[in-house]
């Protein structure tokens, strides 16, 4: 993610529904955290450099270090993820055995808006890492973890049933929570809140977001 | 062959029938069931599948041979609903996702927003936290027993069960108003503080669980039917709930003492004299030691809570994020208190203002990312809150132990018997609200 991809307009950023500030013509710059330097604190710099040290190729696979509220992120680009998430799990200094969430953010306005999340725990050295996978719409494919953690399975359709990501190598990516035949992403930015119209004893009740209170 | 009253379908893979109850003496009867492959359907609606959980079994004899969970049917869109509410008034969704443990729900949403904002709340709203959840673990678990007893044909341990947890939603309904859905614990702390005669009414309730306690193992624990159900069945080892993300009592009952409040305490678990209880069996019994001694350990836990409390403050001191209103008993049942209205409308401008524009526009959260997650009745229950710098989250994530956990189905009845398939989907406590969010 660059500058202005994440712009917001008014004072309190509120996106989905009317500013009640008065301060909608506003331009805010956008925020992300700054990119960590060393020392990271904690653990963080003590994992980094295993990391590093496991995986040969971590500088061009890693695009990004950021530590924020003592949560260590790391930016993979998608054909390192098998690479960096087997080097955390198999690594006798990282040991991160358990993939606790799989999930998905849609950063809508950015370039490559689809954000994959995965958060993994070293019960060994009870530590955390979370990595995040940056995808466009156009081009929503990442590798599917599964074959490293079997508990990807239900996540990874969870995230391709909300976000439409689709992870290359899973053994059956079908819906989950929706039906079988649903159109579209629900969890996208760009997917209205209830989604269709409820029909309700012949009346029609519009969806949530298109009722006046959230225009 | 006759015809049936079962309809049937040539397919590529050889005859089909649809079978439903009242059509097995017939097709039993005929030359059918030469082929000895049978898909049996499970669900959504059926009083063993815990909820409107479905289960596609394949079955040779009475042996499962193929087992497929299928979910999805309780989805609400909870997380989605989020993102159109003030970061206050997602609680009342989140509350509703694990319907069975809604303190757990608010708890590790509280904690992430808290983080998020970088405050701390006070010291008696984090021990009245700590006592809400603490009695909703008991809640659960006789939930647990209740549902997975009457699963298995044990009625008493259903009636018993349900007797017990009616008396953990009396307390609820005592501190919170409500028995289910509290949206209780809020950001910054919590709704309103503990009413008069608490202490006097949870002791009481404490001895009330002993003796209940008492009575699961005189009625199950030595009972050769309940022993005979659970023992060696629906086994998982450790490795196998580690690679499915299985957490809580079943990775416990596997042999690994993995519980968030010790190894991640958080809201001081640090500080109470508690144990961890484990078991080295992995099957359907293992989890029933487990779960019943963790209810004794949420005993204790629930005591030393009552023995620290000491007067305070139960919401933030920040008037930019604490909830304005406070509430009281009226005629009417819970709402504002009189004096506060008469303060805002009469006295001052000021906090009209102030108390308008908190609740209709809520209060902005600092952008970012948290995950936090906290030892749930299930295991691991984890919120991934990612804020725009609104007063909306922007996107809130359950890593919902239900739904990790239903993974494992296969693994556990694969091979066995399909009573087998009850007691092990019992033993899993699934909460179909959680898991299909």
């Amino acid at each position: 993610m660059s500058g202005n991809e994440l712009e917001q307009h008014g004072m309190f950023g509120v996106t989905q529904g009317g500013d009640t500030t008065g301060f909608d013509g506003l331009l805010r710059e956008p925020w992300l955290p700054p990119a960590a330097e060393r020392p990271y604190g904690g653990y963080f710099d003590e994992l980094v450099d295993a990391l590093q040290a496991a995986y040969p190729g971590f500088d061009a696979a890693v695009s990004a270090i950021l530590v924020d509220r003592g949560e260590l992120t790391l930016h993979v680009e998608r054909e390192h993820l098998l690479g960096i998430a087997g080097a955390l799990r198999n690594d006798p200094s990282l040991r991160f055995e358990l993939c606790s969430s799989v999930s998905g953010v849609d950063y809508l306005g950015a370039a490559r808006r689809l954000h994959a999340v995965y958060h993994l725990t070293s019960m060994t050295y009870r530590r955390r890492i979370r990595l995040e996978v940056a995808m466009s719409v156009e081009d929503p494919h990442v590798a599917s973890v599964t074959q490293l953690y079997p508990t990807a399975d239900w996540q990874e359709r969870e995230t391709y049933d909300m976000f439409g990501i689709i992870f290359d190598g899973h053994p059956a990516l079908t819906r989950i929570l929706m039906p079988d035949d649903w159109d579209g992403f629900p969890q996208r930015k760009d997917y209205p809140l209830g989604g269709i119209p409820v029909q309700y004893k012949g009346a029609t009740i519009p969806p949530p977001d298109e009722r006046r209170a959230y225009k | 062959m006759t015809e049936h009253y079962a309809p049937s379908r040539p397919t590529t893979e050889g005859r089909i029938y649809n079978l439903t109850g009242g059509d097995w003496d017939q097709f039993l009867d005929s030359d059918a069931m030469s082929e000895e492959r049978l898909v049996l359907n499970m669900g959504p609606q059926h009083p063993s599948t815990h909820g409107v959980l479905r289960l596609v079994l394949e079955l040779e004899g009475e042996t499962v041979t193929d087992a497929r969970v299928v979910v999805g049917y309780l989805h609400t869109g909870i997380e989605k609903n989020t993102e159109f509410r003030t970061w206050t008034q997602a609680v009342t969704f989140l509350t509703r996702a694990d319907y069975l443990s809604p303190f757990f729900n608010e708890t590790a949403y509280c904690l992430g927003v808290e983080r998020l904002l970088g405050v701390e709340v006070p010291a008696r709203a984090q021990l009245i936290r700590v006592l809400m959840m603490e009695i909703n673990r008991l809640s659960s678990h006789w939930v647990w027993l209740a549902t997975g007893g009457m699963e298995l044909g044990a009625l008493t341990a259903m009636t018993n069960g349900f007797r017990a947890r009616e008396r953990c939603l009396d307390i609820f309904e005592m501190i919170t108003g409500l028995r289910m859905n509290h949206a209780y614990i809020r950001p910054g702390g919590i709704a309103q503080d503990l009413p008069d005669g608490y202490d006097e009414k949870i002791r009481h309730w404490i001895q009330e669980m002993r003796q209940e306690l008492h009575g699961v193992d005189m009625l199950l624990r030595g009972q050769p039917i309940w022993v005979n159900r659970l023992k060696d069945v629906g086994w998982i080892g450790v490795e196998g709930c580690i690679a499915l993300g299985i957490t809580g009592p079943l990775l416990r009952a596997a042999g690994l003492p993995w519980d968030l409040r010790k190894t991640e305490p958080y809201l001081g678990y640090e500080t109470f004299d508690f144990e961890v209880p484990t078991d080295d069996r992995g099957d359907c019994w293992s989890r029933f030691v487990v779960r019943v001694a963790e209810m004794w350990e949420s005993l204790k836990i629930v005591e030393q809570v009552l023995d620290r409390l000491e007067p305070g403050p139960t919401m933030i001191d920040d008037p930019k994020i604490a909830w304005p209103a406070k509430l009281s008993l009226g005629p009417d049942g819970m709402g504002n208190s009189l004096e506060h209205v008469q303060h805002i409308m009469g006295a001052s401008m000021e906090s009209l203002i102030h108390h308008f524009k908190l609740v209709t526009e809520g209060f902005r959260v600092p952008p970012g990312q948290v995950y936090s997650a906290v030892e749930s009745p299930r295991g691991e229950l984890g919120a991934h809150i990612v804020s725009d710098g609104g007063t909306r989250p922007y996107r809130i994530h359950f890593r919902e132990p239900s739904f990790i956990n239903l993974q494992g189905t296969a693994a556990m009845s694969i091979g066995g018997m399909v009573a087998d398939v009850i007691a092990s989907v019992a033993s899993i406590d699934p909460v179909m609200g959680g898991c299909d969010r």
